[in-house]
C-alpha cells in the first residue's frame, strides 16, 4: 500500500519537481498573514510564475481556438506541494498499516528510508530535489506547526513544577554544554594533521558545534510514550525537545555572526551572552503578550463561531513572525503564546472550535514532522557530501561523550534538590536518547556559503543524524526494556487506590501548610490568585453563563440526565415488580459482587474531577493518536459543571432527587463492550436510603469530552439497563417514556412509585424542547442567570426551581442546540 | 537565651535528629514553626492548628489536625488522643513525611512502607479498633470531597461503597450472600494498597533553608 501509493506520486512528483525553488522567490512579506500551514498554505498564494522552473509541458503554439489546453506553469507550485504533501501522508498510512513496524522502528527512520528511496530515484534521474530547506522556508512554514504539534502531540499533562524544574536546566545548560564542549574538542581535532581539516577555525567548529548539538528527541519520546517510562524522564526530554531548538537557533544565530568576524573580542562574548538572554526573554515576552491579545479577541467571537480557530491560527502565527521579524526566538514566542491561549482562550470559544483547533494542530505537526523527515532522506541522497573519515567520526564520539558527560554532571548537580532523584537507569538513559533530528539538519543546509567547510559539515551533520535515529532510535525501546527503566503504572488503578491517591495529596499539601514550608506552591498559589482577580477579567467574556462551553456541557448533561432516567426507569420497573423494595434492604449490608468497568471509570471520573482543587498532580501523558487532548478542556467543563451545579440549585441532576431514587452503578449507554459482566446492582449496609450513584452524577467524562462529535448521537444507542433480576419486557420500558413525555407530573409520580420521599420539585423537569418559553422555564431562567456566580461563587440558597429550565445559553443559540437534541428525543418516543 | 540554652537545644536536636531522621537545619526549621505556630509556648493545642489559614481549604483538615494529636503516630503503641504535644512529638508525626532515602533495601522499603500506611490506616480508622468500618471509610471520602463542592453526599457514600465493595471482593474472593464484611483491617489495607506506591508519594519536601524568612525577604 505505501510503495502503491508512494510511486504512483513519485513519478508525478519526479516529473514536476521545482518546488522550494519557486518557494524561494516568493516575497516573504507577502504572506504574513497566512495561517502556519507550510506547504497548504502555498495554496491559497497568488499564483506566482516560477522563475526558472523547468515547464513540463509548454503550451502548444496553436492559433486556433484550442480544444485541449494546459498550463502547468500555472499550478506548479501549489500541485507541487499538494503532491508532495500526499506522498509524505501516503508513507505514514503504510507504516501504520503494519503496527509491528511501527512498533519496533521508530516513525522517522521509515521516513527517512522512504525519503532515501524516493531521494535515490530523483537521483537516478537527475531531478533537482526540492529546495524545502531554505531557511525561510523551513522556518516560517515548517518549523512552526512541528514545534506547537510536539507541545500539543507530546505534551504530559502534568503541569506541576515539580517535574519541569530540571527541563529549564537541562535544555539550556545541557546545549550549551553540548555546544562548547563539542566546539571546542573539534577544534582540537582539527589540528591533528592525518585529518586534513586544519583550515576549520575555532569559530566554524563553534557554529558547527552548536548545530550538532541540537537535540530533538521525537523519537525517543513516542518510544517513551509507548512503553511509558517515568514520567520525570518523559518530561525532560520533552521539554528538550521544546526548549533546545531554541537555545540551538540563538546560538546558531550568534554563532553564524561570529564565524564572519575576523577576531573576537571579549565585550563580543559579553553581547552574545546579553544576545542570548535578550533572545530568549524576548521571544517568551512576545508570545505572552500575543496570547493575551489572542484571548482578549476571543472575548468577542461569540457571534462568529466559525472564525474561531483563525484567529487563534492567526495570533500564534503573528507572534512567530514578529518575533522572527526582531530576531529573537520565535520558537519561544509560539510555544508560549500556545501556552497562554490555552490557559484563557479554551473558556471563550466553542467546543467545536477547540476540536477543531486541536485536529488542525495536531495535522500541521504531523504533517510537517512528516515531511521534514521525509525531505532529509531525500536531501541525503541529492547533495553533493565531502566525505572524511575522521572528522565525521570524532564528530559522532564527542558527541555521545559530552552528551553522556553533560547527562552525568548536571544530574548530580541538580539531583540533591529532588525528591525523586535520577538514578543511573535514567541518566543513561536520558544521555542515550539524544537523537538529533530536524533542527540540526535545517540548520546546517541553512549555512551561507561563505563557510569553506559547508559540505563536510551537511555530511557529517547526516551523519550524526542517520547514526543517532537509527541506531540508538531502533535500539532505545530494547534498551529500556533490558535495563528496566522504572515506569509510571498506567494501569487503571482501583478506586482505593485512587481514593488513597487523593486523600495523599491532600494530607501532603495540608503538611506542608502546616510545617509551614510552602516550596513550590507558594509563588504558583500567589500568582493564581492574582490571575483569578485581574488577569482573567480581561480576556474572559463576563457572562459565564453564555459561553458555548457551558451550553454545550448542559446539553451532553440533559443527555446523559436522560440516558440514566431511562436506565433507572427500567429498574425501577424491575425492583419494584419482582421484589419489593424492604426485601432489598433486608439484603444490604453485604457488598456481594464486583463492579463492571464502566462503573470504574466513572467512579475514577468523578473522582478525578472533584479533586481538581488539588495543587498537584501526576498523571500520565496524554497520547499521541488521542484525540483530541482533553485534559484542559475538561477541566474547564469541570469549574463550569460546578458553576452550574451551584446555579441550578436543588432541582438539578445532582440534587437530592437522585439521592432518593433508585440508583444503580450503570454502563454508560453503547457500553456492550463490558457486557460480559453480568449487570449488578449495588446494596450495602443498612442505611435508611439506598445509596446510588447515577450516571448524571460523572456523565461519563469519556466519552463525553473525547468524542464531543459523537456524543449527541449517544442517546440514540441502545441503552443498557442495569435491572439485575430480570429483563424488564420492552414494552414497559417504552410505557414509562411514554409516561414521562406525557409530562411532569406524570413522570414524578413514575419516579415517586419508588421513592416514597422524593418531592417533585427536586426531579428533573420535563424535557426542554417541549417549549423553552413557557412560564415556569422562563422563571426558572431568570434566577439562573442571577444565580451563577461562576466556580468561586457562594453556595445558592436553595431554591425549588425547576431542574431543566431553560439556559440563558438557549436564547442565544437555540437554532444549534436544537438540532442536535431533536432527533434523539424523537427516536425516543414510540 | 543563654549559650547554655542553646547548647541544650543543640543536643537536644542532636537527639531527636537521630531518633527522627531529620537533619539539624530541618529540626531547626520545624522547630521554628513550632513556635511560631504555639505562639512561643512549650505545647501545641489543637486550636494552633486549627488557625491557620493555608489549612482552611484542605478538605481534609481535620483528619490532618487530628493525626498530630493521635498517640498512634507517635510511635507508641497505644491508642487514644492527646490534648497538646509538644515538639518532640510534632517532631514525630512529622517524620512520618520523610522522603525515603536514596538506596534502601526491599526490607527497609516495605518497612517505610507499612509505616506510612500505618499512618493512613490511623488517619481513617477514628475509634481506633483497628479497622477500618463502613462508616468510617465513607466518613473519609466524604471529607475527602466535601470541598470540590460539586457532588454530594451521597455520591460520596457511593464511591465509598464501591470501594469498600472492592476491598471485600479482593480480600475475601467470593463471599456467601449473607456474610457481613465487618471493615477493613490493616493487612487487608495493605494488600488492596499493594500497587500504590505510597513510599514515594508520601513525602514533604523538608527543606534545609529556612522558608519562612525567604518569604519575607521575597
Amino acid at each position: 500500500m505505501r510503495t502503491m501509493g508512494g510511486f504512483s506520486q513519485m513519478k508525478l512528483a519526479v516529473n514536476f519537481l521545482t518546488i522550494g525553488l519557486v518557494i524561494l522567490s516568493l516575497p516573504c512579506g507577502s504572506y504574513t498573514e497566512i495561517p502556519p500551514k507550510p506547504p497548504g498554505s502555498l495554496t491559497v498564494l497568488p499564483p506566482v510564475k516560477p522563475a526558472g522552473g523547468p515547464q513540463a509541458f509548454p503550451d502548444a503554439e496553436n492559433s486556433n481556438l484550442p480544444a485541449f489546453t494546459m498550463d502547468y506553469a500555472r499550478i506548479q507550485v501549489p500541485f507541487e506541494v499538494t503532491l508532495w504533501v500526499l506522498l509524505a501522508s501516503f508513507a505514514k498510512i503504510g507504516f501504520h498499516v503494519y503496527h509491528k513496524i511501527t512498533f519496533w522502528v521508530p516513525e522517522s527512520c521509515l521516513l527517512i528510508s522512504i525519503g532515501l528511496i524516493v531521494g535515490a530515484i530523483m537521483h537516478s534521474v537527475h531531478e533537482e530535489p526540492p529546495a524545502v530547506l531554505s531557511y525561510n522556508v523551513f522556518f516560517l512554514f515548517m518549523l512552526p506547526p512541528h514545534r506547537t504539534g510536539v507541545w500539543i502531540l507530546y505534551a504530559p499533562r502534568d503541569r506541576s513544577s515539580r517535574t519541569w524544574e530540571p527541563v529549564l536546566w537541562f535544555a539550556v545548560v545541557g546545549t550549551l554544554w553540548n555546544s562548547i564542549g563539542i566546539g571546542m574538542s573539534l577544534y582540537a581535532v582539527c589540528q591533528i594533521e592525518a585529518f586534513e581539516v586544519q583550515d576549520i577555525n575555532l569559530q566554524e567548529n563553534m557554529l558547527f558545534a552548536a548545530i550538532i548539538s541540537a537535540v530533538d528527541p521525537v523519537a525517543v519520546l513516542s518510544v517513551f510514550e509507548d512503553v511509558s517510562v517515568n514520567e520525570q524522564l518523559y518530561i525532560v526530554v520533552f521539554g528538550e525537545c521544546l526548549f533546545n531548538d531554541a537555545v540551538t537557533v540563538v546560538l546558531y544565530n550568534m554563532f553564524i555572526f561570529v564565524a564572519d568576524m575576523p577576531v573576537v573580542e571579549p565585550v563580543d562574548v559579553f553581547l552574545g551572552v546579553a544576545r542570548f538572554f535578550v533572545v530568549g526573554l524576548g521571544g517568551m515576552g512576545f508570545g505572552v503578550i500575543f496570547g493575551f491579545v489572542a484571548s482578549f479577541t476571543t472575548r468577542f467571537t461569540s457571534n462568529v463561531r466559525e472564525i474561531e480557530p483563525l484567529f487563534i491560527f492567526m495570533y500564534s502565527y503573528l507572534a512567530y513572525l514578529v518575533a522572527e521579524l526582531f530576531s529573537i526566538s520565535s520558537i519561544m514566542a509560539i510555544v508560549t503564546c500556545a501556552l497562554t491561549m490555552k490557559y484563557y482562550v479554551e473558556e471563550n470559544v466553542s467546543q467545536r472550535s477547540c476540536t477543531t483547533i486541536r485536529h488542525v494542530v495536531k495535522m500541521l505537526g504531523t504533517i510537517s514532522e512528516t515531511l521534514i523527515f521525509f525531505f532529509l532522506g531525500v536531501v541525503t541522497i541529492t547533495t553533493e557530501h565531502e566525505w572524511n573519515w575522521g572528522y565525521i567520526m570524532f564528530t559522532l564520539l564527542l558527541a555521545l561523550v559530552w552528551r553522556g558527560l553533560g547527562v552525568l554532571v548536571l544530574t548530580q548537580i541538580i539531583n540533591p534538590f529532588r525528591t525523586i532523584p535520577f538514578n543511573f537507569k535514567d541518566q543513561f538513559i536520558l544521555g542515550y536518547g539524544g537523537l538529533r533530528g530536524a533542527i540540526s539538519f535545517a540548520l546546517v543546509f541553512t549555512l551561507p556559503d561563505s563557510i569553506g567547510r559547508k559540505k563536510l559539515f551537511v555530511t557529517t551533520t547526516i551523519c550524526m543524524i542517520m547514526f543517532t535515529v537509527f541506531i540508538q532510535g531502533i535500539s532505545i525501546r530494547p534498551l529500556i526494556e533490558f535495563i528496566n527503566v522504572r515506569r509510571t503504572n498506567r494501569n487503571l488503578e482501583t478506586i482505593n487506590v485512587e481514593i488513597h491517591s487523593r486523600l495523599i495529596e491532600h494530607t501532603i499539601a495540608g503538611v506542608e501548610d502546616l510545617c509551614g514550608q510552602w516550596s513550590h506552591y507558594y509563588w504558583k498559589d500567589k500568582f493564581l490568585k492574582f490571575n483569578n482577580r485581574i488577569l482573567r477579567k480581561i480576556p474572559i467574556r463576563d457572562n459565564r453563563a453564555e459561553s458555548s462551553i457551558v451550553a454545550l456541557y448542559k446539553k451532553l448533561e440533559l443527555q446523559n440526565a436522560m440516558g440514566i432516567l431511562d436506565t433507572v426507569s427500567g429498574d425501577i420497573n424491575a425492583g419494584s415488580s419482582i421484589v419489593p423494595l424492604h426485601e432489598e434492604k433486608k439484603s444490604s449490608g453485604k457488598p456481594k459482587r464486583k463492579f463492571v468497568a464502566a462503573d470504574l471509570m466513572n467512579m475514577h471520573d468523578i473522582l478525578s474531577k472533584n479533586m481538581y482543587k488539588i495543587r498537584q498532580r501526576t498523571t500520565a501523558y496524554t497520547t499521541k493518536h488521542s484525540l483530541p487532548n482533553d485534559s484542559r478542556t475538561k477541566e474547564i467543563l469541570i469549574r463550569r459543571h460546578t458553576s452550574i451545579r451551584r446555579s441550578l440549585g436543588p432541582g438539578s441532576f445532582n440534587g437530592p432527587n437522585e439521592a432518593k431514587s433508585q440508583k444503580y452503578f450503570s454502563l454508560p449507554p453503547g457500553k456492550s463492550l463490558d457486557s460480559k459482566f453480568p449487570p449488578q446492582r449495588l446494596r450495602h449496609t443498612g442505611n435508611d436510603d439506598d445509596e446510588t450513584m447515577s450516571e448524571m452524577d460523572y456523565p461519563s467524562a469519556r466519552s463525553r469530552f473525547n468524542q464531543p462529535s459523537r456524543s449527541s448521537s449517544r442517546a440514540m444507542l441502545p441503552l443498557r439497563r442495569l435491572n439485575t433480576l430480570t429483563e424488564v419486557p420492552s414494552s414497559s420500558v417504552v410505557d414509562l417514556v411514554d409516561e414521562r413525555s406525557g409530562g411532569r407530573g406524570a413522570w414524578g409520580r413514575g419516579m415517586s412509585r419508588l421513592n416514597s420521599s422524593s418531592s417533585d420539585s427536586r426531579i428533573p423537569a420535563p424535557r426542554r424542547h417541549h417549549d423553552p418559553s413557557n412560564g415556569p422555564d422562563n422563571g426558572s431562567s431568570g434566577d439562573h442567570g442571577s444565580g451563577d456566580n461562576g466556580p468561586e461563587g457562594e453556595q445558592q440558597p436553595l431554591s425549588p426551581t425547576p431542574a431543566w429550565a431553560a439556559e440563558p445559553g438557549d436564547r442565544d443559540d437555540s437554532g444549534t442546540q436544537k438540532p442536535l437534541l431533536r432527533p434523539q428525543w424523537k427516536t425516543r418516543k414510540p | 537565651m543563654g549559650a547554655s540554652q542553646s547548647a541544650r537545644t543543640e543536643h537536644e536536636f542532636q537527639d531527636l535528629a537521630d531518633r527522627t531522621g531529620f537533619s539539624l537545619e530541618q529540626i531547626g526549621n520545624l522547630n521554628k514553626r513550632f513556635r511560631q505556630l504555639s505562639k512561643n509556648e512549650e505545647t501545641l493545642s489543637r486550636q494552633d492548628l486549627a488557625s491557620i489559614s493555608a489549612l482552611d481549604n484542605n478538605p481534609l483538615r481535620a483528619q490532618i489536625i487530628n493525626a498530630f494529636f493521635d498517640k498512634r503516630n507517635l510511635r507508641q503503641n497505644e491508642a487514644g488522643t492527646v490534648q497538646v504535644i509538644g515538639f518532640e512529638e510534632f517532631l514525630m508525626v512529622m517524620s512520618h513525611f520523610r522522603p525515603a532515602a536514596m538506596h534502601i533495601t526491599e526490607e527497609e522499603r516495605e518497612k517505610l512502607r507499612r509505616e506510612k500506611l500505618r499512618f493512613v490506616f490511623n488517619m481513617h480508622d477514628t475509634d481506633s479498633d483497628g479497622t477500618i468500618t463502613l462508616e468510617e471509610y465513607r466518613r473519609a471520602v466524604e471529607e475527602l470531597l466535601s470541598k470540590a463542592g460539586t457532588i454530594g453526599q451521597e455520591t460520596a457514600k457511593a464511591i465509598a461503597d464501591a470501594a469498600m465493595l472492592e476491598v471485600a471482593s479482593t480480600t475475601r474472593g467470593k463471599m456467601e450472600p449473607d456474610e457481613f464484611y465487618e471493615g477493613i483491617t490493616f493487612e487487608n489495607f495493605l494488600q488492596i494498597l499493594k500497587t500504590f506506591d505510597i513510599e514515594t508519594r508520601m513525602h514533604v519536601r523538608f527543606l534545609n533553608m529556612d522558608t519562612a524568612t525567604m518569604r519575607c525577604g521575597k
